[in-house]
């Protein structure tokens, strides 16, 4: 079978276009997979504010001022509303110092807490069981007047409505009873809870009269560990 | 076929070669990316359709690229730079879905 020289010559540029388009269309698809990647590894790198426009960084640039001056505000509202709660966490906090130390001062008053610190140890025989209510309520007196802040008696302290009750020989602190000798311990200046007892015609005179003996140490620390339990009035009211 | 190795085989030589980019052509690369994605998928309905003939192929191609070049060209010097490419966008966007549907019916019949 032949064929003419013409229909060849178109077969084979027929062939030779295929070809070329064949490469052509290669060509551009490479191009656009190149120029999609380029474009992406761009977009994601970032630097594509180098190349916007300039209207474009205006407004970016008009919204990071906006952001900015919106930030700063919040910094100085930040930074009022920090000295504020400052300056109000100082004051709360002098006061529940202050609240402190007077609970701390009131408890030692009422005898709910222990206390420690220098003061005189008196004990008091009583062989002849001569020495009643009222020469210990004397020595409280005395004790109270030279400024103890704080007493024991035997095992009970002394607290604002401590009261000595019995007879001479068989004596009952708030209901307890109280054995001799008595053992007296008072914190405070030791001297001067001293110079109190030993006045003359004052409360250690009164017991060796009564036949009995006292003995008076004054100590540089003692302890007061005996407690009282806090009771609500139950009649008297704060008035204001 | 063809068409598609050479697409795989650009993106990975792109992600490759990590090929940097003059700066006046910058501008245009997105858009013309785009144009060129349009050409393509019409290329691609064409041939499900049947009715592909590459030199229409590579006209649309180079002339959907260089149209969208002009055009955000002619929009920087306008001042409306920003717009116009985001119409172009839109445009190309538009033809690529309606391409893209065309080829979904083709292949899955749905």
């Amino acid at each position: 079978m032949s064929t003419s020289p013409g229909t060849r010559r178109r077969s084979t540029r027929r062939r030779r276009s295929r070809a070329l388009s064949a490469v052509l269309i290669t060509v551009l698809c490479l191009g656009l997979g190149l120029g999609i990647a380029t474009q992406v590894q761009r977009t994601r790198s970032g630097d594509a504010l180098a190349d916007s426009r300039p209207q474009d960084l205006v407004v970016l640039l008009d919204g990071l001022q906006e952001r900015e001056a919106a930030l700063r505000e919040d910094i100085a509202e930040s930074e009022a509303a920090l000295r504020r709660l400052r300056a109000s966490g100082d004051t709360s906090a002098a006061a529940l110092g202050e609240a402190r130390a007077r609970a701390g001062a009131l408890a030692v008053l009422a005898g709910t807490v222990p206390v420690a610190g220098p003061g005189v140890e008196l004990v008091v025989t009583d062989p002849g069981r001569q020495v009643g209510p009222e020469t210990l309520l004397d020595v409280l007196q005395e004790l109270r007047g030279a400024g103890a802040e704080a007493v024991q008696v035997g095992d009970v302290r002394i607290g604002v409505d401590a009261a000595f009750t019995g007879v001479p020989g068989s004596i009952a602190l708030d209901g307890r009873q109280l054995a001799a000798p008595y053992r007296i311990r008072a914190i405070g200046d030791p001297s001067t809870l001293a110079a109190a007892l030993n006045i003359p015609g004052g409360v250690v005179d009164t017991v060796r009269r009564g036949g009995g003996d006292s003995e008076l140490t004054e100590r540089d620390r003692l302890e007061i560990t005996a407690l009282r339990p806090l009771t609500d009035p139950q009649y008297a009211r704060p008035a204001n | 076929m063809i068409g598609l190795v050479a697409l795989v085989v650009g993106l990975l030589l792109g992600l490759w070669l990590d090929p940097t980019v003059p700066g006046w052509v910058a501008p245009y690369l997105p858009i013309a990316v785009v144009a060129a994605l349009d050409a393509v998928f019409g290329g691609v309905r064409a041939r499900l359709d049947g009715i592909f003939d590459a030199k229409v192929f590579v006209v649309s191609f180079i002339s959907n690229v260089l149209v969208a070049a002009l055009i955000v060209l002619l929009g920087d010097q306008l001042g409306v730079g920003s717009q116009l490419s985001t119409a172009v966008v839109v445009v190309l966007g538009i033809r690529i879905f309606g391409n893209a549907a065309a080829i979904r019916r083709q292949l899955f019949k749905a």
